[in-house]
């Protein structure tokens, strides 16, 4: 099947589809106000059903809307590291996710950036807007065939949270052990707004880096970032959250869960900036170290630059304790079923800000995927 | 009918010898109140017999229900009808209460669930992370609750009462006395008030690795209670040398 001509979601093979399904994208888009495809790189489809939200794919929104110079390469420098480069140096593909003022999504949005050649560098930059007092929900899955191997997804990303609007943005990653995946996502927050990041997952990769900034530049603007990662087999993974806390009354929270197995390593940061007074900040990192070539770096950094700010961070890493496998070996499971109970019960951390609906969606999601890694 | 029998039964743990040739025979349907100091062993004893992997014996042997479950996995015993509430039992992150009761017994019915929930008045927490930030009364209304649920048929409560105020004492007291009224079990305290409760035929003093007397429990306690627990190792040893 030759990508260009495929027109639509549909049209994809089940074997894309049901890989896709693993991060939570939905063909029927029963549950859903939008859809963004992009197969290697070409884009298969960008569509919405709602009225005030707009999915397009980037080329289409930079040709509609003049270049997007507020906003285009305005988040991210497009000269950050070699591969932001490479996105700019590529044509513009990705999607332009934006609702307009006072709109809310009745459904989120689902993008998906799958890769299915081998070999393939996949290159991917999203703006994401919610104009004032509007809240837009999204959630996107990255996720690979069997027959990518050595490839590697580049992602750029541009959130504008406006005066009192909010995003959520809930990413699945599904990769596979010869894939490298660099996303680089910066977001802007005015006055009033909300900025939530959910990150999850659970299946081998060869190199994961990812460090999502958040600039919260107006009165009271609020960011969380979650993030639940199960490294396993030869994992690389570099994740961490940074939130930079420019305005009064800002605040910001940083939840890292991560279980290192096998010959793991994950490099789990925090990084909070608070650059005047009254702002509030919070990172906190738990780890799990299950094999003892597995390996685990815990790095919460706080920046205080003011008097009058309160930041904190708690990080605790370790082994499971004895005392809970015992304890859940007195109730009837086996040494095995205790440490996996344990290890599901640990790396369930509970999204803040989705509806109820799409928290419980999420979760229905993690938890198979836990079951599927375990 | 003897539901359990252990037979001269030592134990060491790092070195120590914690117990030494103990002999103990529960009956269906019978209630034994354990008694004694600190450290002298009583943990120790519910350890082994629930057959945590730390606490494997030396010599000696466990039997219950006829049959010997000395090197039998901890989750076996489990299956067989044994059942432990803990004295001080671990916060678990991400494994609710109500989640619990379905490793106690994966058919448990929501009703059901609720009902029992409903006795020790545990509904608020069934949605809570076991035993986090729960106060000493909840986490071992907690631990009663899952027995409830799990239904050994021999059950082990180790001080069910330490750390609960009094009102609770006579919640939990009154549940276990009213499980126990038909199954077996042994229960460790070190306050007579629960026996207010429990009515038990028999108490075992453990001393030093070993039960040095039995019989009424209120009688028992009244003694400890004026001449201490050494002179319950000088009568023993009276008796003996007798």
């Amino acid at each position: 099947m030759v990508e260009e001509n495929i027109k639509d979601i549909n049209e994809l093979s089940p074997e894309i589809l049901d890989r896709a399904a693993l991060t939570g994208i939905d063909p029927q888009e029963k549950e859903r106000s939008g859809t963004f495809f992009q197969l290697n790189n070409s884009v298969i489809c960008s569509r919405s059903k709602q009225e005030g939200i707009e999915a397009l794919d980037l080329e289409t929104a930079l040709k509609k809307y003049d270049g997007l110079k507020e906003y285009y390469w305005k988040a991210v420098d497009p000269n950050k590291d070699e591969y932001t480069k490479m996105v700019k140096d590529a044509p513009p593909k990705g999607y332009f996710f934006r609702s307009l003022p006072g709109v809310e999504t009745i459904f989120p949005l689902q993008s998906c950036l799958f890769m299915e050649q081998k070999g393939i560098i996949q290159k991917v930059h999203n703006i994401i807007i919610a104009e004032e007092g509007s809240h837009l929900h999204i959630i996107t899955g990255c996720t690979v065939s069997p027959k990518a191997q050595g490839s590697m997804h580049i992602g750029i990303s541009e959130f504008f949270v406006k005066k009192n609007a909010s995003i959520t943005f809930t990413m699945i990653h599904n990769w596979a052990e010869e894939v490298e995946a660099r996303p680089r996502s910066v977001a802007y927050v005015e006055e009033g707004g909300t900025f939530i990041n959910n990150y999850i997952c659970m299946r081998p990769v060869k190199m994961l880096q990812l460090y999502p900034t958040v600039h919260l530049i107006g009165k009271g603007a609020r960011t969380v970032g979650s993030s639940v990662i199960l490294g396993k087999k030869n994992s690389v993974i570099d994740a961490g959250f940074r939130a930079i806390l420019k305005a009064e009354g800002t605040s910001a929270e940083s939840i890292a869960r991560v279980v290192a197995e096998d010959e793991s390593k994950i490099y789990s940061r925090g990084h909070m900036v608070g650059e005047v007074p009254n702002v509030k900040a919070h990172l906190e990192c738990r780890g799990l170290v299950l094999s003892p070539k597995a390996y685990i770096y815990a790095v919460p950094e706080l920046e205080a630059k003011q008097v009058n700010l309160e930041m904190s961070h708690e990080a605790a890493v370790g082994k499971i304790a004895e005392k809970e496998i015992l304890y859940l070996m007195s109730r009837g499971l086996s040494e095995e079923e205790a440490t996996s109970a344990i290890i599901r019960g640990f790396l369930k951390v509970d999204l803040t800000g989705l509806p109820p609906k799409l928290q419980a969606e999420v979760k229905a999601l993690t938890e198979k995927e836990l079951k599927n890694a375990l | 009918m003897e539901i359990l029998k252990i037979e001269n039964l030592w134990l060491e743990v790092e070195g120590k010898q914690l117990l030494k040739g103990l002999n103990l025979v529960v009956h269906e349907g019978e209630k034994t109140v354990l008694l004694g100091p600190n450290g002298s062993g009583k943990s120790t004893l519910l350890y082994t017999l629930m057959g945590f992997p730390n606490y494997k014996p030396k010599s000696g042997k466990i039997i219950f229900k006829g049959q010997d479950i000395t090197n039998l996995p901890m989750h076996e015993r489990v299956k067989l009808g044994m059942g432990l509430a803990f004295q001080n039992p671990p916060a678990i992150r991400g494994i609710k209460l109500s989640e619990m009761l379905q490793v106690c017994r994966k058919d448990i019915s929501v009703e059901e669930t609720a009902t029992i929930a409903k006795l020790l008045n545990m509904e608020g927490f069934l949605d809570r992370d076991v035993n986090l930030n729960f106060s000493g009364g909840e986490a071992k209304r907690a631990e009663l609750l899952q027995i409830l649920a799990q239904k050994p048929e021999f059950v082990m409560f180790d001080e069910p009462d330490s750390g609960v105020d009094i009102e609770n004492v006579e919640l939990i007291g009154k549940q276990i006395e009213a499980f126990l009224s038909n199954h077996s079990g042994i229960v460790i305290t070190h306050q007579g008030y629960i026996l207010n409760f429990i009515k038990a035929a028999r108490a075992c003093i453990l001393y030093d690795g070993n039960i040095i007397c039995s019989g009424n429990p209120l009688d028992i306690l009244e003694d400890i209670r004026v001449r201490g627990y050494e002179q319950c190792v000088k009568c023993n040893l009276r008796k003996r040398d007798e």
